[in-house]
């Protein structure tokens, strides 16, 4: 443990880390929204989920420092007399839960697909890469827009609001893969030839093992890469979905359907509802961005450009 | 050349096989025909028989196969909501979309060409690395907040643009309401356009900034300048002009993506193009219309990437070869 926290200090990673300031930043501002997302419970001031909370007569007042504000609820309420700063923070917690949940699912499916179809070869990868090659040739926005709607008509819309959470991980999941497949892919075939894994294959270790343990270490940077952008596009789709109303329910809503329920009130200037949450998720996936930015330029230039 | 023009239209059929049976699959299973026709208040005697007539008992493949030649011939079913057949539906919203596209690619166009090119002649003034700036901002920003924004600030507060829908149309050869035609429909087109362009800009301006940037230090800019040509001559003729096709290429890709994106904006805007009413099918379970747009979006995206790889194959050989394995 030591040692690798020796490693660790003696890296590159972190050398170029110290000296980029807007890395620095955007780490901290994420960690910051990362920890309030996780202790949400503990620290946002009212229980949104608990009716015993809401008071439909303390709907749409302003943020506390404006003339008919209540210092109660620091950023204003919703329309149905939520505190807009509980229902802020536990939307942001549904959307790290939902984009943290897309990626793992979508990078479990990559990487799998990715392995199998790049050691293997033959026609596992032809048949594999031509699925995500259909896939790929229509924005994953779409493929997300109509997975949700399949599931929501299939489902009907109670079930599927009951479901909204797990349902949204699968469907941002199966939209996105073939980005993490394809990297693997193309990592495994620059490694498989190479001496190493042909020293493991004459040991006579199954191929499971060799995909696993040998090969798949050295795809990891990759993965790591697209990783950060990928959690970014999902809390961007999840965001989308919801705002489309495929998404999370008014009930419990994330960011996204947050600003969706607040953009009808725009009309008759209750701005806060929709723009709050549009501030909190635009932060949230910036910081991702600049901090993917970081990642990608340190670790591999060549990756991911254009 | 033939046999890569022949692939590529195998594949594009094959393609199309798969969406058509994936929307068969859903209409199958989860639509009910015979409530699209009749309702609910039959009997279930009569349900029965007509969902024999109608060969709804049929087993699964010859049913596929009857989809399949019925959308060959450009019949996708029955809308339930509407009354009218799905496909004509969807060719009645289409002009709206393409509209909303148009407009919004042509801002693109205007916007981001002087923005880049400003960008790379002068990568050092304030005004660029703002632009740079914001550019990363503006990734960062999902287009439905973009256009509540643009409709707070344009409409709620300024009262200078119209919030939602197309404004005043005129109909043209009996099917193409277009909103261009009126000073009404025009205004009612620039906050969603310009939302709408917005998810691109920062991608088409940095894409521009870069290609220019390369172009400006080749030998052959260098010997022009050296020859003493005009800046306003070296910038626009012999720079830019070459930072162009690289561009349009990109453009042809994303404006299939702009499409997608379209779904979001229509929603916002209320306007009345393919996307709202997709999402107006799927809130009532329209499931003949919900599978007809599949199939229509569908084949756009493949005749369109088709096209796209073919006139790739005849520009450049190597991709005719690489695709040869």
């Amino acid at each position: 443990m030591k040692q690798m926290w020796r490693r660790f200090q003696s890296s590159y990673l972190l050398y170029s880390f110290k000296r980029d300031r807007i890395a620095m930043v955007s780490l901290a501002v994420l960690v910051v929204l990362l920890l309030v997302g996780i202790a949400a419970p503990l620290i946002s001031p009212y229980d949104p989920y608990d009716p015993g909370n809401i008071d439909i007569m303390n709907s749409e007042i302003p943020p506390a420092w404006m003339e008919e504000g209540d210092g109660a609820f620091l950023l204003g309420t919703d329309i149905q007399g939520r505190d807009l700063l509980s229902t802020m923070i536990h939307g942001l917690r549904l959307s790290i839960i939902i984009g943290c949940g897309a990626v793992v699912l979508q990078a479990f499916l990559g990487i799998v697909i990715g392995l199998l179809s790049g050691y293997l070869g033959g026609k596992t990868d032809a048949i594999l890469m031509r699925i995500a090659d259909i896939q790929l040739s229509f924005p994953y926005l779409m493929v997300a827009i109509f997975i949700s709607a399949i599931f929501q008509v299939a489902f009907g819309i109670g079930r599927y609001e009951e479901l909204a959470v797990p349902l949204l991980v699968v469907i941002i999941g199966l939209a996105e893969w073939p980005v993490y497949a394809r990297t693997v892919r193309a990592s495994v075939m620059g490694e498989k030839n190479k001496e190493y894994v042909e020293a493991a294959r004459v040991i006579g270790l199954s191929r499971t093992i060799i995909m696993v343990r040998h090969i798949l270490p050295n795809a990891l940077t990759a993965v790591m890469v697209i990783s950060t952008i990928q959690v970014a596009n999902a809390v961007m789709s999840e965001a989308a979905l919801s705002f489309l109303g495929l998404g999370m329910p008014v009930t419990r809503p994330s960011l996204g359907s947050l600003i969706r329920s607040g953009f009808e009130y725009i009309f008759s200037g209750s701005w806060w509802i929709t723009m709050f949450p549009g501030v909190l998720l635009v932060l949230f996936v910036l910081v991702i961005n600049l901090l993917g930015d970081w990642l990608r330029d340190v670790l591999n230039p060549k990756l991911y450009k254009g | 050349m033939f046999a890569f023009i022949i692939r590529r239209i195998t594949q594009a059929i094959l393609v199309m096989l798969v969406i058509s049976f994936v929307g068969f699959t859903i209409k199958n299973k989860i639509g009910d025909p015979v409530r699209d026709l009749v309702g609910e208040r039959v009997t279930p005697a009569e349900r029965e028989a007509l969902r024999d007539t109608l060969g709804l008992n049929d087993p699964f493949v010859i049913q596929y196969m009857r989809f399949v030649k019925n959308a060959a011939k450009g019949d996708l079913g029955l809308s339930f909501f509407h009354k009218r057949p799905a496909l004509a539906v969807i060719l009645s919203k289409a002009p709206a979309t393409m509209e909303l596209v148009f407009g919004a690619a042509l801002i693109l166009v205007f916007v981001s060409m002087p923005v880049g090119v400003y960008c790379a002649i002068r990568p050092r003034s304030w005004l660029s690395r703002f632009t740079m700036a914001f550019s990363t901002l503006g990734v960062s920003i999902p287009v439905f907040l973009t256009a509540i924004v643009l409709i707070y600030i344009f409409s709620v507060e300024l009262n200078w643009l119209p919030s939602y829908g197309r404004g005043q149309t005129v109909n043209i050869g009996g099917w193409w309401e277009t909103g261009l035609l009126t000073r009404d429909g025009l205004i009612h087109l620039i906050l969603p356009s310009f939302s709408l362009a917005s998810i691109m800009m920062p991608l088409f301006i940095r894409l521009i900034r870069s290609e220019m940037m390369e172009v400006l230090e080749t030998e052959y800019i260098k010997f022009a300048w050296a020859k003493g040509l005009r800046r306003g001559r070296i910038w626009l003729v012999h720079a830019f002009k070459n930072t162009l096709l690289p561009v349009i290429t990109v453009f042809g890709v994303q404006i299939g993506i702009m499409f997608a994106f379209t779904i979001l904006t229509e929603t916002v805007f209320q306007w009345q193009g393919m996307g709202f009413m997709f999402l107006e099918a799927v809130e009532r379970s329209d499931t003949s219309l919900l599978v007809a747009y599949l199939v229509v979006v569908g084949v756009i995206f493949v005749v369109v990437n088709t096209v796209v790889d073919i006139i790739y194959g005849l520009v450049n050989p190597t991709i005719r070869i690489a695709g040869r394995t």
